[in-house]
């Protein structure tokens, strides 16, 4: 009985191993712990929810698709490193979403995913350095260079009338690449910069750094850092000691914990995060709702859009194989074919199975410019009565 | 005389306000450290680390009190919950005494021995609070924000700058120098406080006389835990609590302690705000508060600051070189360290 019972299980067991498909994994390399994690709350979902639509849609033909997970710390290289080492390596991914801070997205690039040649699409790494490092046509990313940030900046903050203002940048790659692009931009536009100052993050005390802004003074304080870190500290200072009234959020900042710890405080002060006012916006935070977690919150959509694009281009190459469905991201990034919506992903996935062409539109507008970027509209916040509330997209 | 009030609420809203509460968390720190230096000989590297655990404990104490519906509003629960994390840090302290350092005490081990093997500690209680109470940045002031806040004092005295006084900063200061008053009754008029005392005069002289060396050491620790906690929650309440920050904050204790003299209490206190003056007023631009008083047409083009407030850590390492070099018994002639 027993010899039955075990032979039953094993030929159960076999059955079960034969009669699922092959496995694609999917990377998710972002930074579950560290200063985004607030963010990534709401974009590893984004990314999940893509593939989860994917497999219940039944329509990928090259096998199931499983996602695995990669820390990044958002700042802390080595950890990116070693979690993308690890995912190329032993979990032998297909292809990476993400990663997510800029910093250690061109490290998880350069010394994992370019060298074995994956394909990496960051949701949100925006620093203009790159805009033109060496990618061997395996890096894109769905967010848009802060180069083109700066730009919205300057003007967001010309059309108020604030004609000086106090940029402080958390020291790293992302928040340096938007200072600068910031000054220059708002320099040219007939703005005055009158400190432009590195701030650490991870530190408990920002008054020394708020005395010294203070001191240079500005109609507005531009905090170019991370909302989970010392960009907090830095607002907390200057509204403690009054330094200023107004202050200026760039996507770093723009996140649900300047409602909940700021509040009433803020009011007046504005910003803008990487956002698109299209169809699939709305599709998308309807989506995201049903599955659990806030569609609107910055990055989730490009995140979902990052997954899809994965999928979508190995579709359209009939393979799995980075090094083949790489050159096929930006035919369906870009079109031209039938535009895709989310939610839509299925519909995609047969008409590339058919031969037909899409274009791929997802949640935030997807459109690559540069080989390899979103082209980039902004959405601008403007904080009322303590309540964050969108003015407009630019 | 408008712009020189103007110039004088500027530098008391960033410097002296600032600074004074600094100062006192730092004193507080530097008299754990010189009281371990004076009374068990070694410098303890851990003393960063008490505090970050004693604040921990005092952070779960304040979440048991507010669930339970416990206020003392204006002021800040932690207050009432100070004395569980000073007990919790006793009882720690005590028991890595009989566990670890009491070892090396009867070896009569070098005292460099012993600072190695309180980095070691360190290392433990770094872990113990992240395990405890997690990596992340915590805000437990929830007691009435400011005394003075900006809008309010511009509204009273119709001036341009603004001044305000969180209360966290007047509770630091009170708390810091009701904590060193009973400190300094304790060490100069009880029984056991003079029997400390004349432990760390001499060692020999005091064990010939009857006391008991167990009874000082461990009444050291429950002081040293008091004080550490106290410091600890202070700064918190100032601040924000971050485990990684305690650890920061052992360069300018020590350089507080150093520079009054190891060994010397009132030397901690003058040592403690000897840095935070330092660190603050160093890394301080000046330009807004020289706007008000200096002709616009000798206003200078830079911001008038010495250093940039990246290099805010250098400041007490520039201190410590300085009187290594110079006075190494420090201001308050202790031991040489």
């Amino acid at each position: 009985m027993r010899k039955t019972l075990f032979a039953t299980t094993a030929a159960l067991a076999l059955a079960a191993v034969s009669a699922q498909a092959q496995e694609v994994k999917i990377g998710i390399l972002l930074g579950f712990t560290g200063p985004l994690e607030s963010l990534v709350a709401n974009m590893a979902p984004g990314a999940r929810l893509a593939i989860k639509e994917i497999n219940d849609s039944g329509a990928f033909s090259l096998g199931s698709l499983v996602t695995v997970d990669g820390n990044t710390g958002c700042v802390d290289a080595p950890l990116a490193t070693a979690s993308a080492e690890r995912l190329v390596t032993a979990d032998h991914v297909s292809g990476i979403v993400g990663g997510d801070c800029s910093g250690v997205t061109g490290a998880a690039f350069q010394n994992v995913a370019r060298p074995n040649g994956v394909v990496m699409i960051s949701p949100s790494a925006t620093s203009p350095a790159l805009s033109t490092v060496e990618t061997d046509g395996y890096f894109f990313r769905t967010s848009p260079s802060d180069a083109r940030q700066g730009i919205v900046m300057a003007e967001n903050i010309l059309d108020r009338g604030i004609k000086t203002v106090a940029v402080t940048y958390t020291n790293n790659d992302y928040g340096k690449g938007l200072a600068d692009s910031f000054a220059a931009a708002y320099g040219e536009r007939g703005g005055t910069v009158t400190i432009n100052a590195a701030h650490e993050d991870g530190k408990a005390d920002y008054s020394a750094e708020v005395g010294a802004l203070a001191a240079a003074g500005g109609d507005a304080l531009v905090i170019a850092g991370y909302i989970g870190q010392g960009g907090s500290g830095i607002l907390r200072a200057s509204l403690d000691s009054g330094a200023f009234d107004t202050f200026v959020f760039p996507d770093g900042m723009v996140g649900d914990e300047l409602e909940t710890s700021f509040g009433p405080e803020i009011t007046g002060s504005f910003g803008q995060n990487p956002a698109s006012a299209g169809e699939g916006a709305g599709v998308f935070h309807g989506m995201a709702t049903a599955a659990g977690f806030n569609g609107t919150s910055p990055f989730a959509g490009e995140s979902y859009d990052a997954a899809a694009l994965i999928v979508l281009a190995m579709q359209a190459a009939g393979s799995i194989d980075p090094k083949v469905y790489k050159d096929k991201v930006l035919e369906v990034a870009n079109g031209p074919g039938e535009r895709i919506l989310p939610g839509e992903l299925g519909k995609a996935l047969e008409i590339l199975k058919g031969g037909g062409d899409i274009d791929y539109d997802g949640a935030s507008g997807v459109e690559l410019v540069n080989e390899r970027e979103a082209a980039g509209s902004y959405r601008e916040i403007e904080f009322v009565d303590g309540k964050l509330s969108v003015v407009r997209f630019r | 005389m408008e712009g020189t009030l103007n110039a004088l609420v500027v530098l008391a809203n960033y410097v002296v306000i600032p600074a004074t509460a600094y100062g006192a968390q730092l004193a507080l720190g530097a008299l754990g450290v010189t009281l371990v230096f004076g009374i068990l000989r070694f410098s303890n590297f851990a003393h960063g680390d008490s505090m970050a655990f004693g604040a921990a404990v005092t952070i779960l104490t304040v979440w048991a009190l507010q669930a339970a519906g416990v206020s003392i509003y204006p002021l800040p629960t932690a207050l009432l919950a100070l004395p569980v994390g000073i007990a919790a840090t006793a009882v720690l302290m005590i028991l890595t005494d009989r566990a670890v350092y009491r070892f090396y005490r009867r070896q009569k081990a070098n005292p460099i021995i012993l600072v190695i093997v309180s980095i070691g500690v360190m290392f433990i209680m770094n872990g113990l609070v992240r395990f405890v109470i997690g990596t992340e940045d915590i805000r437990f002031d929830d007691g009435a924000r400011f005394i003075v806040d900006v809008r309010g004092f511009k509204a009273a005295t119709g001036l341009a700058e603004g001044l305000a006084i969180r209360s966290a900063q007047v509770t630091t200061l009170v708390t810091a120098v009701a904590f060193v008053a009973a400190l300094f009754w304790f060490l100069n008029r009880t029984r056991t406080g003079k029997s400390m005392r004349a432990f760390s005069d001499n060692e020999d002289l005091a064990l010939l006389s009857g006391i008991d060396p167990e009874r000082v050491v461990a009444v050291t620790w429950i002081i040293t835990a008091a004080l550490a906690t106290t410091a600890g929650v202070l700064y918190g309440l100032d601040k924000s609590f971050w485990p990684t920050t305690y650890f920061q904050l052992l360069l300018p204790i020590f350089a507080a302690a150093v520079v009054g003299g190891l060994g010397s209490p009132l030397g901690a206190i003058a040592g403690g705000f000897l840095v935070a003056f330092s660190e603050v007023a160093v890394t301080y631009a000046f330009r807004r508060a020289a706007g008000h008083v200096m002709p616009e047409a000798w206003m200078p083009e830079g911001l008038v600051q010495l250093l940039s407030t990246d290099y805010k850590f250098a400041v007490s390492f520039m201190i410590l070189v300085v009187v290594l070099l110079f006075r190494p018994t420090g201001l308050f002639r202790g031991t040489a360290s």
